[in-house]
């Protein structure tokens, strides 16, 4: 089945609510990870599940124009920022993957949590979305 | 700054695919000439040092927790090497800028090949750590490789690379594995370390085995007998190859290893026998087998197996000091490890130039085949002269140092029998002359085949020469050092030889094995042996033309070959018949393999610990609506079975996966409630993208035979499953360890920050893992694009 755009209006504004949502709520499982259920793999696969629908109901040309990075690469970025994220500790004299955190109070927002664990869970994202899109894009976007 | 010595070469190879655009070809030559001439000055100031009989030692840390570190220790041994490899590393790379044609070639390549193995032929003989000299020795094997296939869409240089890498590969996985024994009894991966514990190594049950393991690594790179098959075929390398990798430098790393293990192994009569025998056996095939090669580099690669085999056997020899007793005896056979030096860096000289030459005439001429050849010597005057120096020298005539190390070599032999054997070994000097004979042999059919005779003009496509200068300078130099060694052989022997020997034998007096050496001894034994090889060589010659007749003559190949090429097809397709059976295309067999595997395992471990609890032993009180549940998630599979349609099977199937997330709920595992769901979501979401491109369900008639299979295997893993669940809950308490649960549960908060336990194990307790499950995420992401959108369309060549 081909990604093509779907030609009801209406389906069309109403679905663009709905992944409006899907991503915000991916993005809500992303950092909720560290103390509440979610995380990257969560997140990825919810954003995944967002973009999917972007490609079903606006096709595989515009939902590609959105995406400007080929998923390849996000792939490669999401492994990319893991390991380096892993580095962080050679660097600072420990093991490979210390994963480090500190309470900053900041003003407004009041004390949050930093945590290098989160940039590593951001690369399992990228990964995860990534390596769905791409097997959903290509298997269905081939030609005969 | 030994460190950088080392590595520079790779450094260097490195740098050449940046410097090899932005200068012309021929240059990047002279330039990298530079790095083997400063190596080779670089190592020459530390013959005063090592002269005086110190040794130098540097260590480096690299992995400590399994004893590998990168120590370097120079030694003579190491030292002689380490000039060798540079020395000759420098003439073969100015004979290269002019051999190789820079329109045509990928020099590049070439020379990053040719710097890679000098590097790790000087990370050989240079360090201390058995592990390390390991990776070199592969490095090696592999950089050997490569150049030899370097006219790769030649058939013969893939034939010949692959041999190679394959026969010296199998050598360097046995000698890891003498390595790890000598390890394992010993304790260090240090060569000095070893030295020093030899005594206690010999008591030991795994000295015979490492020591086994360790000469099949030495005997395949050194090409003895039956490995040496690989060197012939390794000709098809460009000539400044065959010249620096399979004459002077990296078929010597066998004979590097065993000298350097000789302190080790050496006090056990088995390892002297080893040597001696594989050193004569090989020595006699090489040199017969040389008379039968019409190719000029055939006869010289076969002679070169020839001198390896008298080196592996002059150190066999040697090594004799280590178990005789009485300082006048232990002189003799040291004498033998004296002979087995120079004789390493004569070899290197007559042999190196010898290439050369003959690498000029293929150039010069197109062909190397003999029966073409002929009357050169005055079109290329010069080119006669070094090969006469050099083949005089390999035939052991005076005044060249060939006829010194062969005098020697007699000497050796002769020596065998003041052994407790006496004169049962008799049959040693006996075999090693005639072998000598046919040596002589070889070496007139070389120089007169080629050089004297009718010159035939029609033979030859191009206009013949003689060769322009750039190419006869290394040939030079090595014909000049012929003569030169031979005329004053005692030019190295104290700063040189003396200190190599001194490092092979640690325990003797060094007054025991310093001599001179001069070119007249006198009448003695050796020279009346060597004036009979003389006299028998020349009529061997005479006679050739009526021997070439005979079977053994009448055939160039090798006839171990068959051995090999019949051993290597009978794996392929032994090899794709196990495959066959395996890898059906199907993927139920593939289950069917793994499950029938897993049941294996599960009885086994049953049985084994006595770990089989009969459900009823457990009584649980489960609420009624986990019953509900488990009855609808029951109801959905077997619906399943009679499902004919595929959307309604898709649709059922995602039952389950909801009854499975919905279980995970009950049970408060939020996060993999969710992801169960949302991976649920994205598999039907993609079975509908690909419904399209799925077959028709169709009904297939299956055998009773194969049905009842599967029925088996189902229910096997139905029941397996369910009594290992009723099992590891039953013993749970009885497992002696503690839980790493309650870990996690302790440490979540404090160690990881985070109060979602499961996150927090996946991003930093056990991030690694994560890390690669996502790599294997994105494999498998980039293997779909791969598959999909370059699969093949039909027509392709495989």
């Amino acid at each position: 089945m081909r990604f093509t755009r779907e030609h009801d209006v209406m389906q069309r504004v109403w679905i663009t609510v709905v992944i409006c949502l899907l991503l915000a709520f991916s993005w809500y499982l992303f950092f909720a990870g560290h103390n509440r259920p979610g995380g990257g793999f969560i997140g990825g696969l919810m954003t995944a599940s967002a973009i999917v629908l972007m490609y079903m109901f606006f096709g595989a040309k515009e939902a590609g124009r959105v995406m400007r990075l080929s998923y390849p690469v996000v792939i490669s970025l999401g492994l990319l920022v893991a390991v380096v994220v892993g580095m962080i500790g050679l660097l600072a004299g420990d093991a490979f993957f210390t994963q480090y955190f500190d309470y900053v109070t900041l003003p407004l927002v009041g004390e949050i949590e930093l945590t290098t664990a989160v940039p590593f869970d951001f690369g399992v994202y990228l990964v995860v979305v990534g390596a769905t899109m791409a097997a959903i894009v290509t298997i269905s976007e081939d030609e005969d | 700054m030994l460190y950088l010595a080392i590595l520079a070469p790779f450094f260097i190879a490195l740098l050449l695919p940046v410097l090899f655009r932005w200068t012309r070809a021929r240059q990047i030559g002279w330039g990298l000439l530079l790095v083997p001439a400063a190596l080779f000055a670089y190592f020459a100031t530390y013959l005063p040092a090592i002269g005086r009989g110190e040794s130098i030692s540097r260590e480096m840390s690299w992995v400590p927790s399994l004893g590998i570190s990168f120590d370097i220790y120079v030694d003579g041994l190491g030292l002689l090497f380490a000039l060798l490899i540079t020395g000759v590393g420098t003439l073969v790379v100015l004979y290269s800028i002019f051999y190789l044609d820079k329109r045509k070639e990928q020099l590049h390549h070439f020379y990053f090949y040719l710097l890679m193995f000098m590097g790790a032929m000087l990370g050989i003989v240079l360090s201390d750590n058995l592990i390390i000299l390991y990776i070199f020795w592969e490095l090696t094997s592999l950089s050997s490789s490569l150049l030899v296939a370097f006219w790769y869409d030649r058939d013969r240089s893939i034939y010949g690379a692959r041999k190679s890498m394959l026969i010296t590969v199998f050598g360097g996985f046995a000698m890891m594995a003498g390595f790890i024994l000598l390890y394992i009894e010993a304790g260090t991966f240090s060569i000095q370390g070893l030295i020093a514990q030899a005594d206690s190594l010999l008591g030991s049950p795994l000295f015979y085995p490492a020591m086994v393991l360790v000469l099949l690594g030495a005997f395949t790179k050194s090409a003895q007998f039956p490995f040496h098959i690989w060197l012939p075929d390794a000709m098809e390398a460009p000539t400044p190859v065959s010249a620096y990798l399979h004459s002077a430098t990296m078929v010597k790393a066998g004979i590097y290893l065993v000298a350097r293990m000789i302190p080790v192994f050496g006090a056990s009569e088995a390892w002297f026998w080893i040597l001696l025998l594989t050193g004569l056996v090989t020595m006699c095939w090489g040199s017969v087998s040389a008379i039968r090669q019409h190719d000029l580099k055939g006869i010289l690669a076969f002679s070169t197996i020839s001198q390896l085999g008298l080196l592996m056997m002059l150190l066999g020899i040697g090594s004799a000091a280590m178990f005789v007793g009485g300082d006048a005896m232990e002189s003799v056979y040291a004498a033998a490890i004296t002979t087995a030096m120079v004789h390493l860096v004569n070899h290197a000289t007559f042999k190196g130039s010898l290439f050369m030459i003959v690498g000029i005439i293929d150039h010069e001429t197109g062909t190397r085949d003999i029966r073409r050849l002929g009357g050169l010597m005055t079109v290329m005057p010069i080119a006669f002269t070094v090969a006469l120096f050099g083949l005089a020298a390999m035939a052991g005539l005076p005044p060249f140092n060939g006829f010194i190390s062969k005098e020697m070599f007699f000497t050796a032999m002769i020596s065998l029998q003041e052994l407790s054997w006496g004169s049962a070994m008799l049959w040693v000097p006996v075999i090693g002359w005639l072998a000598s004979i046919f040596t002589f042999g070889y070496c007139a059919l070389m120089l007169f085949r080629t050089f004297t005779g009718e010159f035939k003009r029609f033979n030859f496509d191009q206009e013949v020469h003689e060769a322009p200068i750039g190419l006869l300078i290394s040939p030079i130099i090595l014909g000049s050092l012929v003569l030169l060694l031979g005329l004053f052989p005692n030019l190295m022997v104290p700063s040189l030889i003396e200190p190599a020997v001194a490092s092979i034998l640690p325990a003797l007096d060094p007054e025991l094995y310093s001599f001179r050496l001069y070119l007249w001894h006198g009448f003695n034994m050796e020279l009346w042996m060597s004036i009979g090889v003389i006299v028998f060589g020349v009529l061997l010659y005479r006679s050739l033309p009526g021997v070439s007749g005979w079977w053994f003559f009448s055939r160039e190949r090798d006839p171990l070959n068959k051995l090999y090429d019949g051993g290597l097809d009978a794996l392929a397709v032994g090899s794709e018949k196990v495959t066959g059976i395996q890898m059906t295309g199907r993927l139920r067999d593939y289950l069917a393999y793994m499950l029938i595997f897993m049941i294996g395992l599960a009885t086994y471990v049953f049985f084994r610990s006595d770990s089989l609890v009969a459900p009823s032993a457990i009584a649980g009180d489960a609420p009624l609506y986990l019953y509900g549940v488990a009855f609808l998630m029951i109801l959905a599979t077997v619906a399943l079975l009679r499902i004919k349609d595929r959307i309604s099977f898709i649709i059922v199937l995602g039952v389950i996966g909801l009854m499975v997330s919905l279980l995970f709920t009950i049970f408060s595992g939020q996060d993999l409630a969710l992801t169960q769901l949302l991976v649920e979501t994205v598999t039907v979401i993609l079975l509908l993208l690909a419904f399209r491109r799925l077959p028709e369900i169709t009904p297939e008639r299956i055998p009773v035979f194969s049905r009842i299979v599967k029925l088996v295997i189902s229910s096997a893993v139905a029941i397996g499953v369910f009594l290992v669940g009723v099992s590891a809950f039953h013993f749970r308490n009885e497992t002696g360890f503690a839980s790493i649960s309650d870990f996690f549960k302790e440490n979540t908060y404090e160690l990881g920050g985070g109060k979602n336990m499961v996150n927090v194990i996946l991003v930093d307790f056990r991030a690694l893992d994560t890390l690669l499950e996502v790599l294997v995420l994105g494999i498998v992401g980039l293997a779909i694009i791969m598959l999909v959108k370059h699969r093949f369309k039909g027509g392709e060549d495989v």
